[in-house]
């Protein structure tokens, strides 16, 4: 019989703490819909993705009234377009991303992810078509998300695809100037990209998906806040385990809510992704989690250390809680999308030095980082190398989503509205890379006999 | 799902008032649905009830009810919810 003061628990973590299921993603693949012409081919995934996913926002709306637990997005992933459009030969895609903007906007979902390339070892003549294209897909379409995985621990960091993607961001920016470069928010580029990830702007169904299948995000840094808040001035090892028993009872909910909706769809269940993924509003956020421990400001020394800790146990909590936990799982650091993040950024505290520090232990990477338009486009390519290069020998999963706004300089601030928030322009070191980025080639796969 | 049955949770917090235990039961009786066990205590003057019902019997949708149970939320000026009773088992109990 479960107690009256569980149940005020429960209900206390939905009405106060910001407890919801973050998405419910559908993974749709998309390798049947190969073609010999565009046109051909875009017919295919609109009726593929339409017939799958006509219901997604209904049953998830359903789902969450019986538990009375709020699902906040219903999305879709699908394979990489560089894949699926591979066989047509055309030297544009983007009317494969206008065709993805329209079947979102059919099923009501608010964001497909998929508009993606897998290049860590090298480009196909598709990838490279796909990657000329992401800028004015972008600029075009209002939901379509794109990723491109650049390096992995398997095969090394394609450091031609790291420069074109500097190049590629910066076009994004341009088109999307007059939105405060609006389509870098929706770009992202990996190492060690999770094939079953539930989040935008990287998800995508990799190639060895089933042919459907649910993923959820979950979130909940308001969770650990409070539960943390009960424990104030205890030794870190009572802070680990209250982390974790918070996250078994968060990741418990994104199963139940998961399994239901695999049901209800007729669709396999995948993973459960137990991201802390904050929002700008107050009380959501993993920068005010992380001053929980005992920090002045997110940004100062101790916040790595606190930050891997908070990781590490959100991860523990989470695979007691459900055996199929995947996805990018762990804690999420953008900047823009958490109002502590955009305070500490904002005061000075939280630098992109340390910032990059922090990737190291948290669960992606340089997350939604507003910088100033003139950072040249080798420079961008710099900050991706760097990234890639801890994802690559540190055999975790990085990502860079980077916004150069044009016209906006260091002090200025950027407004995205919604989830995607407002963020500061950051400083970035502006000492040239350009010789080491346009050298090109590929930076070789790390050892992993001398683990020092 | 988990447990096969079709119990709930409701929630009933705020204010207290005259008649609130009473309009909520006659609600749910009117709708067949059974009450397992009621729970309620007064916290500074801030009424709290929980409610365990077996929603088996329902003859109308299970969000029909929800709306139902806000509307007379707010007319007694209170915060009512209601909730699978799954959702607490696979929160709380290994």
């Amino acid at each position: 019989m479960i107690k009256d003061f569980e149940i005020l628990e429960t209900m206390q973590m939905f009405n106060e703490q910001h407890l919801d299921i973050r998405t419910i993603t559908m993974g749709i693949s998309l390798l049947d819909c190969a073609a010999s012409t565009v046109e051909e081919s875009c017919n295919k995934i609109y009726d593929k993705i339409c017939r799958y996913a006509g219901n997604l926002v209904e049953v998830g709306e359903q789902i969450s009234k019986k538990y009375g637990v709020p699902i906040i997005h219903k999305r879709i992933s699908v394979t990489p377009i560089s894949i699926v459009a591979a066989a047509c030969g055309s030297k544009d895609y983007v009317p494969f991303a206008k065709t993805l903007d329209k079947a979102a906007k059919t099923c009501g979902v608010n964001f497909v992810g998929g508009f993606s390339a897998l290049v860590q070892k090298g480009y196909t003549n598709s990838d490279k078509v796909l990657i000329d294209s992401i800028p004015e897909a972008l600029a075009t379409t209002d939901f379509v998300c794109s990723s491109v995985n650049l390096a992995s621990t398997r095969t090394g960091i394609n450091m031609d695809a790291v420069r074109d993607m500097g190049v590629t961001i910066k076009k994004a920016a341009e088109l999307t100037a007059d939105r405060d470069a609006l389509g870098c928010a929706k770009l992202v580029v990996f190492a060690n990209a999770p094939e079953d990830n539930p989040f935008m702007a990287g998800a995508f169904l990799g190639p060895g998906e089933p042919e459907c299948v649910i993923n959820v995000g979950i979130s909940g840094p308001g969770v650990v806040k409070h539960a943390l808040e009960g424990v104030r001035g205890a030794d870190l090892g009572t802070v680990a385990e209250t982390i974790k028993k918070a996250a078994f009872k968060i990741t418990r909910v994104g199963e139940l809510v998961a399994r239901e909706a695999s049901e209800r769809l007729g669709v396999p269940f995948g993973i459960i992704d137990l991201s802390l993924a904050p929002t700008p509003a107050v009380g959501d956020s993993v920068a005010r989690l992380l001053e929980e421990f005992g920090l002045e400001t997110c940004g100062t020394w101790g916040t790595t250390a606190a930050l891997a800790m908070l990781n590490d146990a959100v991860k523990k909590g989470g695979t007691m809680a459900s055996s199929f936990v995947g996805g990018l799982s762990g804690a999420f650091i953008p900047v823009s999308e958490d109002e502590g993040m955009i305070a500490a950024a904002a005061s000075g505290s939280l630098l992109l030095e340390k910032l990059e520090a922090m990737t190291c232990v948290c669960s992606v990477g340089l997350d939604m980082i507003a910088i100033p338009g003139d950072t040249t486009a080798e420079t961008i390519s710099g900050i991706i190398a760097d990234e890639m290069a801890l994802g690559t020998f540190n055999n975790k999963t990085t990502a860079v989503r980077i916004i150069p706004v044009p016209g906006k300089g260091v002090g200025d601030f950027v407004e995205f509205g919604g989830l995607l928030g407002r963020a500061p322009i950051m400083a970035v070191n502006t000492s040239s890379c350009a010789d080491f980025i346009h050298r090109g080639g590929r930076i070789p796969a790390p050892i992993h006999s001398m683990r020092n | 799902m988990a447990s096969g049955k079709n119990n709930a949770v409701i929630s009933v917090i705020g204010k207290d008032k005259v008649g609130i235990i009473a309009k909520v039961s006659t609600l749910l009786a009117e709708n067949n649905i059974n009450i397992n066990d009621i729970s309620q205590t007064i916290l500074d003057d801030i009424f709290t009830m929980i409610m365990m019902v077996d929603l088996q019997g329902l003859k109308i949708e299970e969000s029909d009810i929800k709306e139902k149970l806000n509307s007379l939320g707010e007319e007694l000026g209170v915060a009512i919810t209601i909730q699978h009773t799954d959702l607490f088992d696979k929160m709380h109990r290994i």
